[in-house]
């Protein structure tokens, strides 16, 4: 499905690559985990995969389903339309003055065309399903109007609504409180099964990537250390820093509430 | 100034906030009308002497005073006044020994125009030179367009008004400096006003520009522009669709102080054109101690810089809802 090789990406003001030569594939179907801490570079290689760095220096192939990924003018054809993007706070990623129902259905009026009638009625069906209440008092909301989780939904059937191949969630919880991040969680490995949507999720977070991904891979300082299966990674890391990582999940155990890590 | 006359609630909210500026508007206007009152009657004393000259005594100096009302309280003037002042009674100049009304309104349309005038150059030029601008960044004319931008900032309007009356009015004989014709000669009117506007208008254009380019290109930092770019749009659409609107009200704001701008730049330029507005008289009062004539001039031009203010909070109303309701919901500091 997704497959990046060797990809390298520097910045100009940077000495370093901010990625040095990652290569992995997203196989149909999957939910692919890619964990790390800040500055790792995985939000990084999720924003090549999406054809949203600008102004630094990038080497390697991305290919999506045997296709190299275009670049100009018709990488703007792939875009929204075989990839779609959730971002980390829903409310910054959306724009202030535009109705919520336009903005969900903004990807079906650049890449198709459907009439007015026909996207609003598309719009309307993607928000109930994800589970947003009150669709049509959604589609003519604006985003302060609605709640955080809310407001991520409505990103999340923005992303989906025209079936991409791909869905990139850099991420998508961490700005939201504890309990509507496990409802989003719960949404979107429903539209993994259902739709069999696939799914590269983002996150610094393990615990969050065990309880969604299939398979994991770690990164640190720009390149993958450990990959494989999230419970076999899980239980059995092999590099020490994943080791360092699932240490430092804080455990009920240990007399800390879990909220105080989320 | 922040009141709070009708509790936005849902439904006619939107209509709710309207009342409120329009409230806020006619307080404010009542607060300057009274300050420009109440600064004139500080000295108005002396205008019943001021009209005596040297040789005249208390006692006709206190029975002037009476004839002329000033022997009332402050605020029994300022009701009959403000009474006046809607009902087109100003009262009479001291100078001209003529309704302040009459003496006024000619100039007032004067001024209107050529403050309309100049502010429509403004927005209009702004606008798509604000957009270059911003487009220019970071690129090889980026040096020299800063430069130039500077350069038109810092020209005061009086200079340009000379330059401009000496190229355009002596040289090329488009307008004749100093020779108003009159608005009942629309045409000629209006190229005389024209370059009268012109020369307000360039400095205030320069910053209007760097201002909208730097919203511009703060916006474009924005998560929403990252967002829009992830769908496939191209960046001008999403400069087009997004941003601009983005970027609008700050700059509606500005627009709105820069009325006031281009009242003050007025009453010099006004001078150097010969164009007989309300700026003119104003100085020409001011030095014959022709107080009714004064405060009329200024309660008309702080009326006029009030609602240019208010208008934009509207048009940003429009543009943003938050700021429709921001008020009533949080009580927060959206005014």
């Amino acid at each position: 499905m997704l497959s990046v090789r060797n990809l390298h990406v520097q910045f100009p003001t940077r000495d370093r690559e901010a990625v040095r030569g990652v290569s992995f594939e997203v196989e149909d179907g999957e939910i692919l985990g890619l964990v790390g801490e800040s500055g790792s570079g995985k939000t990084v290689t999720a924003m090549s995969v999406a054809g949203l760095l600008d102004g630094c220096r990038r080497s390697g192939e991305i290919f999506l389903d045997g296709a190299a990924l275009p670049t100009g003018r018709e990488l703007r054809s792939v875009q929204g339309r075989d990839i779609g993007v959730v971002f980390q706070d829903p409310l910054s990623s959306m724009d202030p003055l535009m109705r919520v129902g336009e903005q969900v259905e903004e990807v079906l009026r650049l890449h198709t065309n459907l009439k007015r009638r026909e996207r609003r009625r598309r719009c309307l069906e993607a928000m109930a399903a994800v589970e947003l209440p009150d669709p049509e008092r959604v589609y003519r909301a604006w985003p302060h109007e609605l709640s955080g989780g809310m407001r991520q939904r409505a990103m999340i059937a923005a992303a989906v609504i025209i079936r991409p191949r791909l869905l990139l969630l850099d991420e998508p919880t961490t700005a939201l409180d504890v309990t509507v991040q496990a409802q989003i969680l719960e949404l979107l490995r429903r539209l993994n099964r259902e739709e069999g949507l696939t799914m590269l999720f983002i996150s610094h977070d393990l615990r969050l990537v065990r309880k969604l991904c299939n398979r994991v891979a770690v990164m640190k300082e720009g390149e993958i250390v450990e990959f494989g299966d999230t419970e076999a990674v899980y239980r059995q890391p092999r590099h020490p820093y994943t080791r360092r990582l699932i240490d430092a999940i804080p455990r009920r155990r240990e007399g800390m509430r879990q909220e105080d890590s989320a | 100034m922040r009141i709070h006359l009708i509790k936005a609630r849902e439904g006619g909210r939107a209509g709710g906030y309207v009342l409120r500026r329009l409230g806020a508007l006619l307080v404010t206007m009542l607060a300057v009308s009274f300050l420009a009152f109440g600064a004139f009657s500080a000295i108005s004393g002396s205008a019943a002497s001021l009209r005596l000259g040297t040789q005249g005594t208390s006692e006709q100096a206190a029975a002037l005073e009476a004839e002329m009302g000033l022997d009332r309280p402050l605020l029994a003037r300022y009701g009959s006044w403000l009474l006046g002042f809607f009902t087109g009674d100003l009262g009479t100049s001291l100078s001209y020994r003529q309704g302040v009304g009459e003496l006024l309104a000619g100039k007032a349309a004067v001024t209107l125009a050529l403050s309309g005038l100049s502010f429509a150059l403004i927005a209009a030029l702004s606008l798509p030179l604000g957009l270059l601008s911003a487009r220019l960044e970071g690129g090889p004319l980026d040096g020299l367009h800063t430069a130039f931008n500077q350069f038109c900032m810092a020209v005061p309007p009086f200079f340009t008004g000379i330059l401009l009356s000496y190229v355009f009015g002596i040289a090329l004989k488009l307008f004749t400096p100093g020779a108003f014709p009159g608005l009942d000669h629309p045409r000629q009117a209006a190229r005389h006003l024209f370059f009268a506007a012109l020369s307000i208008a360039i400095p205030r254009t320069a910053m209007t520009v760097r201002m909208l380019r730097g919203v511009i290109t703060s916006e474009l930092r924005r998560d929403y522009v990252r967002t829009a770019l992830s769908r496939g749009q191209g960046r001008g659409a999403v400069l087009r669709r997004h941003v601009l609107r983005n970027a609008l009200p700050p700059v509606v704001s500005f627009l709105a102080q820069t009325m006031a701008e281009i009242v003050a730049g007025g009453i010099v330029v006004e001078q150097v054109f010969g164009i007989p507005g309300l700026g003119r008289m104003l100085v020409a009062s001011i030095g014959n101690r022709d107080y009714p004539v004064v405060q009329a001039i200024v309660v008309m031009l702080a009326f006029w810089v009030a609602l240019a203010g208010t208008a934009a909070d509207l048009v940003n109303a429009r543009i943003d809802p938050r700021l429709r309701f921001s008020q009533a919901e949080t009580g927060g500091p959206a005014a």
